[in-house]
């Protein structure tokens, strides 16, 4: 018959219209601004710098390596390596940004820039209500701008944020222990050259040592894994 | 632009020709496209794809970058496909440094590019209806659906659109049990959206005048214009890279290749409804087997990657018609040459043909039908 195809059509259109009124899921729309949903974990928008403890300065965990700012695809990231050095979490020397810009009007939130960093110190933000009338200076980040707290980091992304504090605890575990394995060893090389005597003799003792245990201190040949982490 | 392509008197036989320049503004063209367009009364007597408004210097971009820093930038060639798009370049990254890609990883592609396409499916045919003066209702309904997959996608990868998912040798996230979970009750709930979508035009007569024998493209112009994709198939030519090339692990699932027979605007149409209703199955599929493990291969170096000196093409099936990536290396961290081959812009390139003698509202439907998109026509 001509015109049942139309007819079909308009069926489909009536139940989805009077179905509406039965079922929340066909009511689709959002009324945005006074109405939101929860941005799923994993969503992202702009890269953040995290710093440990109260002070932003102080805390920030880029170390300044650059890699991220050689990675990035669009070439958004600006790093200025200080001259100094001030100690990382794990009382570690390190360098810091002396200047760390983002250009967000560039940064296409590819992420690649927080997979590359070894030391956990950038992450993606969820925040995305940025329109400003400024679009040079207003949408060039310092490193103020981008600094934000872990806990900050913790209410984006708490799955992941559990994480890199479980991973960061145990390397602090490790460089701990690393300490005092050098401190106790400093102390006994110490005590052997105040007391040659005491020594044991240099070369049979060390080397039966050697051939029986295979490797030399225990503490150190766990060290070095734990300094390389996958940055791939 | 430049002056007239074309001099008015070289159209033999021609009462009062005008000429008229559809785009690069225009709605239909789906983006920046221009069309110059020569009509005798309401009649096509010549047309010419203008297109390059929304080049990017992609290659050139990807060839200065290492390997990794490329993928960001697939994701903007299709962009309503970024997944596929990752697949393709990684898949040619991996044939050319020879990568093997674990089990789940498979899976887990699989699953996002046939979700892919059929977001991109639905997203196509609603505008297709839109461009026939459907105003808005296959459209709203097609976007309800596309909406579900996008919001799967952004609890996967971190974003709706521009995933930058997959990496050479796997993918970069594992997908948890929670996201399987709300695929697997998603899928189940897809053939109904499809048959609901059927239902809504399909047999309509107005429709179906409009579209039966309009903007047809014959079978053997096809082949040799090298059109891939539904669009081909709607022809009559069974070519699917799924299943000439069986990349990745699509030889484990069972699906059919629909095929047209006419190869006109109906055809097309028809297509994409039944490529929706294959790729549930091989969802389906998938979603049973996937087994566990890793999802990547840990002795891939995503940074500073090296590939020996050589060349490779990597092909895959993207819902758009074949899309292949051409990499030499020259052992340098950066690739010495990248190429695409994006198959909407080889599809547009036969749009003269299909047109010639149409009715100049019929151009909007037929170019509507090449399903493109002008970031992978430009690049």
């Amino acid at each position: 018959m001509l015109g049942e195809g139309i007819i079909q059509g308009l069926l489909e259109t009536a139940r989805n219209f009077f179905g509406s009124y039965v079922d929340k899921k066909r009511l689709t729309t959002v009324q945005y601004p006074e109405e939101r949903w929860a941005l799923p974990e994993a969503s992202r928008n702009f890269p953040i710098l995290l710093y440990d403890g109260p002070d932003p300065d102080a805390g920030l965990r880029c170390v300044s390596c650059q890699i991220c700012e050689k990675e990035c695809p669009p070439r958004c990231i600006h790093i200025v390596k200080s001259k100094d050095k001030k100690p990382d979490f794990a009382g570690k020397q390190q360098f810091y940004p002396a200047v760390f810009d983002i250009d967000v009007s560039v940064c296409m939130s590819c992420q690649i820039c927080v997979e590359v960093c070894p030391f956990d110190a950038i992450r993606m933000d969820k925040v995305f209500e940025l329109s400003t009338t400024d679009r040079f200076g207003g949408l060039l980040w310092d490193k103020h701008e981008l600094a934000k707290s872990n806990e900050y980091y913790h209410t984006i992304h708490p799955t992941e944020a559990a994480e890199c504090d479980e991973r960061r605890a145990k390397e602090l575990a490790d460089a701990k222990a690393k300490a005092a394995a050098s401190a106790a060893a400093a102390a006994a090389k110490a005590a052997q050259a105040k007391d040659p005597a005491a020594a044991p003799p240099p070369h049979s003792t060390n080397g039966s040592l050697a051939s029986t245990n295979g490797a030399a201190a225990p503490g150190k040949s766990e060290l070095p894994k734990s300094e390389v982490k996958g940055t791939q | 632009m430049t002056g007239p392509l074309l001099e008015l008197d070289s159209v033999a036989g021609a009462g009062e020709i005008m000429e008229v320049s559809m785009g690069p503004h225009h709605p239909s063209t789906h983006g920046v496209f221009r069309m110059d367009v020569r009509l005798e009364g309401e009649k096509v007597v010549r047309l010419k794809p203008v297109f390059g408004y929304l080049h990017r210097n992609h290659e050139k971009i990807a060839e200065h970058g290492a390997y990794l820093s490329a993928i960001p930038y697939t994701d903007r060639l299709d962009y309503l496909c970024s997944m596929t798009n990752n697949w393709g370049y990684c898949l040619a990254v991996e044939k050319l440094a020879g990568i093997a890609v674990p089990e789940r990883a498979e899976y887990i592609r699989v699953i996002v590019a046939e979700l892919t396409r059929f977001q991109n499916h639905a997203g196509l045919v609603g505008f297709l209806l839109q461009d026939m003066g459907a105003s808005g209702t296959p459209l709203m309904y097609a976007f309800r659906e596309r909406e579900k997959v996008l919001d799967l996608f952004e609890s996967l990868s971190g974003a709706r659109m521009m995933c930058n998912y997959m990496r050479f040798g796997g993918v970069r996230v594992d997908c948890t049990t929670a996201w399987l979970d709300e695929v697997r009750r998603l899928v189940p709930a897809l053939p109904r959206f499809v048959d609901e979508f059927e239902n809504l035009l399909r047999a309509n007569e107005i429709l179906m005048a409009r579209t039966q024998g309009t903007g047809k493209l014959p079978r053997d112009l096809a082949i040799n214009a090298g059109v891939t994709g539904p669009m081909l198939r709607a022809s009559g030519v069974n070519y699917d890279v799924r299943k000439v090339d069986k990349y990745g692990i699509y030889d484990r699932f069972d699906f059919r290749v629909p095929l047209g027979d006419h190869g006109d605007v109906y055809d097309r149409y028809m297509m994409r409804i039944l490529e929706m209703r294959e790729t549930v199955k091989i969802l389906e599929q998938a979603l049973r087997d996937i087994p566990g493990g890793p999802i990547i291969d840990p002795k891939v170096r995503l940074r500073g990657l090296r590939p020996k000196a050589g060349e490779a093409y990597g092909r895959i099936e993207s819902p758009k018609g074949e899309l292949g990536f051409y990499l030499i290396s020259d052992g340098s961290t950066n690739p010495y040459r990248y190429r695409v081959r994006p198959p909407s812009m080889i599809n547009l390139t036969i749009l003269e043909d299909m047109c010639l003698g149409e009715n100049i509202a019929d151009v909007v439907i037929t170019l509507g039908s090449v399903d493109i998109v002008l970031g992978e026509v430009d690049r």
